[in-house]
Formats: C-alpha cells, sequence, structure tokens
C-alpha cells in the first residue's frame, strides 16, 4: 500500500513540478545554478570513470579472444558497443544515481528540515516547482555528459589496447567503425533523456517528502539512491526490449 | 482581521484541534500559548494555509480562505509573513538576498529599488552592515532579526512568529520580542505569535489565547493573565520556579 501511495504521489509531484511556474528571472538563476552543481561539476568524475573502464573493457575483451580466427579489430568493436550501448548511459546513470541524486535529497531534504521549503510554501511560492523544475531542465543537458562518456570511453579502450600491445591502432579504429548503426545512437540518447527525467524527479521526490531530522536526511539520501538505480535498471530492460528487440 | 470558527484538524485518529473559534484584530500582538502538543503550531500552520482543516473556517479581512481560488490563496499569501522557530533562511543566499527574496518573486520592481528597500528594513531590525554575510556566519538572534527582516520587507498585513524567543538568551529575546511589537504597530499588521515564553506574554502580549489539548482553554489580555482563576493557565503560567516565587510572594503581600 506504501508503493502505491508512493507512486501516486511521485506521478501528482511531477504533474505539480510544471504548474504555478516561478518567476523566470528567478528561475533562470536556479537553472544555471542546477546546470553548474549538476552537469559542469559531474564531468570530471564521469571523465575519470569513461577512460578508465573503457580501458578495462577493452583489456577484458582482448584477453579473451584467444581463437587466432577471429579478427584483432573484434576488440575495437566490442569495446565500442559496450560503451555506447551500455556503459556509457546505464553504468554512468548508476554512478549519477549516486553523486547527483544523493545531492538532490539531501539538499532538498535539508531544506525540508530546517524549514526552508514551509517557507517557500507561505510565501505562496510553488516549491515543488521552485526546487525540481530548475533540476529537471539542468537534467536535459545530460546527453551532453554521456557523450563525453561515450567518446572517453572509447579513448580509453584505444589507450590501452595500443599502450597494453593488444593489437594495432589501426585494427581498433577499423573495430570502432565496423557495423556501425547510427540507430544505436538514438537508442542510447533515448534512454539518456529518460534516465536523466527519473535522476532529477526520483531524488526530488525523496529529498521532498521525507520527514524528520539529520538522520533521516541521510536515510533519504539512501533510499533515493536504491530506487533511482531500480528503476533506472528496470527502464533501461523496457527501452531495450521496446528500441532493440 | 482574522476570525477563526470553530476550527478542527486530525492527524489521523488524532484529533489535535478541536473547534476553536477566536478572532485578531490590527496592530495588535496575539499570542498564542500552551504546552507542547496542546496544538499551537498546527493552529498557526492551518492560518497560514500549510494545512487544512479538516472543517470550520478562516477569513481575512472577509476573505474566507477555503473560498478563494488558487490565485488568490497565492495573492493572500503575499500579505502574509512568517517567522520560523528556526528563523528558515535560504542557506544558499546572502543575509541581503535572503530579505529581498519575497521582492524578486513578487514585486516588479527594479534591482536598485529593492535594495534600497532592503537596506531599509535591514536597518530597521539593527542589521545595517550584514548584507553579505551568510546565515551561517549570522548568530541565532541575528538570524531571527534577518527572518523578521525577510517577513516584513513585502509590507505585509499579516505577521506569524512561531516560538520567536527560542534558543535566545532572555536579553536578546526581549530585544526580538520589542522588535516585533514596534514592527506591528508601525507596519499596522496583525501579528500572531506561538509562545512557551511568559516573558514574552508579559512584555507585549496584548492578547493572549491559551490552547490546551487542542481546546481554547482561555482567552483573555497580558493583565487578566496573572488574576485568572483558570486552573490549567495557572498551573501552565506558573510552572517555572521564578514565576512560583513571584506568585508566592503576590498571595503574601495580598494576605
Amino acid at each position: 500500500m506504501t508503493y502505491l501511495e508512493n507512486i501516486g504521489a511521485y506521478f501528482l509531484m511531477v504533474v505539480e513540478m510544471f504548474r504555478k511556474p516561478t518567476k523566470w528571472t528567478v528561475m533562470k538563476t536556479l537553472i544555471l545554478k542546477d546546470i553548474d552543481d549538476l552537469i559542469i561539476g559531474s564531468i570530471g568524475i564521469v571523465a575519470f570513470i569513461s577512460f578508465f573502464v573503457g580501458g578495462v573493457v577493452t583489456i577484458q575483451t582482448a584477453l579473451n579472444i584467444t581463437n587466432p580466427l577471429i579478427p584483432q579489430y573484434l576488440v575495437g568493436f566490442a569495446t565500442r558497443q559496450s560503451v555506447i550501448l551500455e556503459f556509457a548511459p546505464t553504468f554512468i546513470s548508476i554512478i549519477m544515481a549516486g553523486k547527483v541524486g544523493s545531492f538532490i535529497t539531501s539538499s532538498i531534504g535539508s531544506m525540508r528540515v530546517t524549514e526552508q521549503i514551509d517557507a517557500l510554501e507561505v510565501m505562496g511560492i510553488n516549491a515543488i516547482n521552485y526546487l525540481v523544475f530548475p533540476k529537471f531542465i539542468a537534467l536535459m543537458l545530460y546527453p551532453f555528459v554521456i557523450s563525453i562518456a561515450m567518446f572517453l570511453g572509447i579513448l580509453g579502450g584505444m589507450a590501452a589496447c595500443v599502450y597494453g600491445g593488444f593489437t594495432s591502432m589501426e585494427d581498433y579504429i577499423i573495430g570502432i567503425q565496423t557495423d556501425f548503426i547510427p540507430f544505436h545512437i538514438i537508442y542510447a540518447f533515448a534512454k539518456t533523456v529518460v534516465f536523466a527525467f527519473v535522476l532529477a524527479t526520483v531524488p526530488s521526490f525523496y529529498g521532498y517528502f521525507m520527514k524528520g531530522g539529520a538522520l533521516e536526511v541521510g536515510k533519504a539520501s539512501t533510499t533515493s539512491f536504491v530506487w533511482t538505480s531500480v528503476i533506472i535498471i528496470l527502464l533501461n530492460y523496457i527501452l531495450t526490449q521496446l528500441l532493440l528487440s | 482581521m482574522i476570525v477563526v470558527e470553530n476550527l478542527e484538524k486530525s492527524f489521523g485518529e488524532t484529533k489535535i484541534l478541536k473547534g476553536i473559534s477566536t478572532s485578531f484584530e490590527k496592530g495588535k500582538t496575539n499570542l498564542i500559548i500552551g504546552q507542547s502538543g496542546s496544538g499551537k503550531t498546527v493552529f498557526l500552520k492551518c492560518l497560514l494555509g500549510l494545512f487544512t482543516p479538516d472543517s470550520g473556517t478562516i477569513s481575512y479581512d472577509g476573505k474566507m480562505y477555503s473560498q478563494l481560488s488558487d490565485n488568490e490563496q497565492r495573492d493572500l499569501r503575499g500579505d502574509m509573513g512568517m517567522v520560523f522557530q528556526g528563523s528558515a533562511l535560504f542557506d544558499s543566499m546572502t543575509i541581503a538576498e535572503n530579505v529581498m527574496f519575497p521582492l524578486r518573486m513578487f514585486t516588479k520592481q527594479s534591482k536598485s529599488e529593492m535594495q534600497d528597500r532592503v537596506n531599509v528594513v535591514l536597518k530597521r531590525v539593527n542589521l545595517p552592515d550584514a548584507h553579505q554575510k551568510m546565515p551561517s556566519e549570522a548568530s541565532g538572534g541575528m538570524q531571527k532579526r534577518v527572518a523578521i527582516a525577510r517577513a516584513i520587507v513585502n509590507n505585509p498585513k499579516y505577521l506569524f512568529c512561531d516560538e520567536p524567543n527560542s534558543g535566545l538568551d532572555p536579553k536578546t529575546a526581549i530585544v526580538i520580542d520589542n522588535l516585533i511589537q514596534e514592527i506591528t504597530k508601525e507596519y499596522d499588521m496583525i501579528t500572531m505569535i506561538n509562545s512557551h515564553d511568559m516573558n514574552s506574554v508579559m512584555e507585549i502580549g496584548e492578547k493572549i489565547i491559551f490552547l490546551r489539548n487542542g481546546i481554547k482553554e482561555w482567552e483573555g489580555t497580558s493583565d487578566d493573565v496573572f488574576k485568572t482563576d483558570n486552573e490549567a493557565l495557572t498551573d501552565f503560567v506558573y510552572s517555572s520556579n521564578l514565576f512560583k516565587k513571584v506568585r508566592a510572594a503576590q498571595l503574601k503581600e495580598n494576605s
């Protein structure tokens, strides 16, 4: 029953997010601040993880190709497919659920605990629009982060491949160009936009509706991370089934 | 004038407010007193529109809150100022930005006009040089004064204060009390204060409402509080050792 109530409350929150909009001059500042916090602030960690995980994917693939009949360029091909189809959109989104999601839940939760949300409501401000909408707009730039992750993942793979002595640069480049299907990029970015929506709204929901004190803010952040990850993984399955099968 | 009639509010099975009726006049500081759990905060939040009452009515200068459209309720809230128990300042903004916030949200003033108004109200609450400080750098008393400045910056008709003295030393508490009373007269507002503090009752309470278990147990002026024979109120007022001693001295004098 609680789950059903939460699902209902979540969708009502999403509807409320678009109602009674905050004055544009104020909203503009909030959006820019959230772009800085959520997008620009995430590029470093995303770049670092993407580069090295791309390298590891390449090494693992190369080490598992022992049959001499399998062409060497397959390493590049496998890296590209793994990075573009799953690693960049899904794996990075799970990481972002931890980084960005916890930040959103704890910042909104702290505002709830210290009555700042009540202060907004008393002033007649739609607190959900004021707090959640700028995050939603900021995270619409999330595909930009994912494109960086894709590029650096493939680049990391190339570095590991060439400097680790697994294949030549030429083979790797042939691999990443082989059987390229442009729709895979559309599929990856379609997933990314859906995950961005989840990343903006689910952690906001757990922050906004939390009750209690500082301890509960921590608990809400943990719960938010768990549920954001679960929803991303479930949606990943559904979208893959719908778009690729 | 704010008129409350037969206000009731429950949370689940627990009835918090049990048919409260009262009224609050312009230019007066009204104190709502009572023990923790007596329903003071719920009553204040119903007045603010943060809680929807189960039954009963609240009208603000003849406008029945429950009958107003969303936009009208929003406009009415623009006429309300609130000082929260914990000040509720936006911790990502400077003190000046906090005070300017209602102006940015609800007026079309230019930046310089807003800055002028912020200067006026910060000066009024005796914080003329605190503009660029963050709330975390301010003391409890300063934070309360900033909260008062933010509440009055938009010239509200109604000012609500939830335990404005909690966590303050007695001297600062008196400064805050006096500031609220002076501002109430100056801006000709209706001010409602939730308080446990008997000093506030004596200092600034022009009308006192005593809540007990969700019922309005007693209503009167600050002078009446010390003459009443209402046992529950007497018990509440004289629960502190200091007031017990004052009471004992009074009784001795009378006898």
